[in-house]
């Protein structure tokens, strides 16, 4: 029965996977593809970005080296994978469990033979394929595209980077599963909504030090670039964190769910 | 099979502080055809939704087969095929794929079934759910609902939508089902339907069930359904109910003395009278009024 309902949401799924798939890895080729033409004038650049203050700080400009293939990497497209992926996991999880009411499929999948932990199950794990799927192509890409222009990068650091990216996509969308769970709508407001307040919370964090607490609320904060390169190494603390309030989340879903009144 | 298919004791539903259902209680025994009868917002969907394990009980009991509807879920849903009144479908799938989907969910190979009665019903597998008519998506929620060949049939006003050809073939192949076996709960606020084709029936209203009883009982009363054309007005006469004046004619349904309201009308100025058992509509309405 597992197995069924798997295979029925990951052919639900396959259209607007490929869809955020294709956009995404052709944005980060895209732009590894711009570096050779921008590397020389990026020494200056590097110095103009890391001069601008709070600015410079928020995205952890002053501390990464533009002119660097991984300084570049870590910022244009841990900004493309890192936030673009984020509003694709989050859409995933609001949308995963309160669609079958919106479109009014509740009725007739939750009286075929399944138990309801068997469709939440089926859900998350279909999503967490996506979501793997889609960081393991991206990075497939940027690996391939840096080969392609003939730069190389600390390789590590590269894979650290992407790993960082694919617990923040992880984690948001077992947040978002845990909204749908107690919703009968489509939230895809609230999903992009979660996405970027998180994203914008990190920024703050990284501003002010009197906001560096904020830190701990934002799974963006373990996937800041100019931190994993200085140290080669992901933060555990923070990380732990967010995979615990994952796990909440999913925890919190689950029973909510299987407990839940279906809307007609 | 031992034991009743249905068993709904004092069964509450509220939704916040609105009613769903109050104190209800029912049962129905295997190989029934039973009718489940109710205007719209009576509280029939609510009660099947509690049934079928999408809502969980305010109190009470409900058991199919003897086992909680909402504790046993999924064992309960195997045995049973449910065919909601608003269904809808994956709208990216086509007739097939939701067939198949059903099928596999089922975990049983419904080929054969499934072929006879996309034919009969004259469903075309290939077409896609969005394009679907309210009549074909009904078709295709038959089909779904009894092409595991379920021991249980609940059907929740299922002929909206269906033209009257459709209607008497969805009806034949619930007779066959119900001949070999199956239990058919039928729910509609189409009285000839029950009337017709189930045995026995329980009446909702307000969410309160009025009646449970044979279909042959309900109709048993000693009030009769009276239609007078001329000039006679019933109002304030003991016994009368349920008056609908239309036109120059007027119906009621009398319960009482009957020579005492042929002693009213014979001094009336009537041109035409029938005086006949009340048919379910009647009985309804008598315990709607």
């Amino acid at each position: 029965m597992f197995r069924q309902l798997l295979q029925h949401e990951l052919r639900q799924s396959v259209k607007s996977f490929s869809i955020w798939t294709l956009c995404i890895a052709g944005f980060v080729a895209m732009c590894i593809f711009m570096f050779p033409s921008m590397k020389g004038q990026m020494d200056k650049v590097g110095e103009m970005f890391a001069s601008m203050g709070g600015f410079s700080a928020a995205f952890g400009l002053d501390r990464l080296n533009f002119g660097r293939m991984i300084g570049f990497y870590a910022t244009e497209c841990g900004n493309i994978l890192g936030l673009g992926a984020a509003l694709f996991a989050a859409l995933l999880g609001v949308n995963s469990l309160s669609k079958e009411e919106n479109d009014h499929t509740a009725e007739f999948l939750l009286t075929l033979p399944v138990s309801r932990p068997a469709v939440i199950g089926a859900k998350l794990l279909s999503m967490i394929i996506q979501i793997v799927a889609l960081n393991v192509v991206c990075t497939l890409v940027s690996m391939a595209s840096i080969g392609a222009i003939g730069e190389s990068v600390e390789w590590k650091c590269l894979l650290l980077l992407n790993l960082s990216y694919l617990l923040v996509h992880i984690e948001l969308g077992c947040i978002g599963i845990a909204v749908s769970a107690f919703s009968t709508r489509s939230n895809a407001g609230i999903g992009i909504a979660i996405a970027v307040a998180l994203y914008f919370l990190n920024i703050v964090a990284n501003i002010s030090p009197d906001a560096k607490p904020l830190k701990y609320l934002t799974p963006f904060a373990f996937a800041e670039g100019a931190d994993i390169i200085a140290n080669v190494s992901l933060d555990a603390t923070l990380v732990a964190i967010g995979m615990t309030l994952a796990l909440v989340s999913t925890i919190l879903a689950f029973v909510k769910y299987s407990n839940k009144d279906i809307r007609a | 099979m031992n034991g009743r298919i249905i068993e709904i004791h004092n069964l509450s539903k509220y939704y916040g502080k609105a009613r769903g259902v109050t104190d209800v209680s029912f049962e129905v025994e295997p190989g029934e055809f039973f009718g489940f009868i109710g205007p719209n917002g009576a509280g029939k969907s609510t009660t099947i939704r509690v049934l079928m394990g999408l809502i969980k009980a305010s109190s009470g009991e409900a058991r199919l087969f003897g086992l909680d509807v909402w504790a046993d879920r999924p064992a309960t849903l195997t045995r049973l095929g449910y065919l909601p009144s608003e269904i809808n479908f994956y709208k990216n799938q086509s007739v097939e794929d939701v067939l198949k989907l059903a099928a596999r969910l089922h975990s049983s190979n419904c080929g054969p079934e499934t072929d006879s009665l996309c034919e009969r019903l004259k469903l075309d597998r290939k077409q896609q759910v969005a394009d679907l008519s309210l009549g074909n998506r009904k078709k295709l929620g038959i089909v779904a609902a009894l092409q595991h060949k379920p021991e249980l049939i609940v059907m929740d006003e299922p002929t909206s939508g269906l033209d009257p050809l459709m209607q008497h073939e969805f009806f034949s192949i619930l007779k066959e089902r119900n001949a070999a076996g199956a239990t058919v709960f039928l729910s509609s606020h189409i009285l000839s339907e029950v009337q017709t084709h189930c045995r026995r029936a329980a009446i909702i209203r307000e969410g309160a069930l009025v009646a449970c009883d044979d279909v042959g009982n309900l109709l048993k009363t000693s009030a009769r359904s009276i239609t007078v054309r001329g000039v006679f007005n019933p109002e304030g006469i003991k016994g009368c109910s349920n008056i609908q004046k239309n036109g120059d004619s007027v119906h009621f349904l009398y319960d009482g003395d009957i020579r005492m309201l042929l002693g009213v009308l014979s001094q009336a100025e009537l041109e035409d009278i029938s005086i006949v058992e009340p048919n379910l509509e009647d009985i309804f309405m008598h315990y709607y009024k």
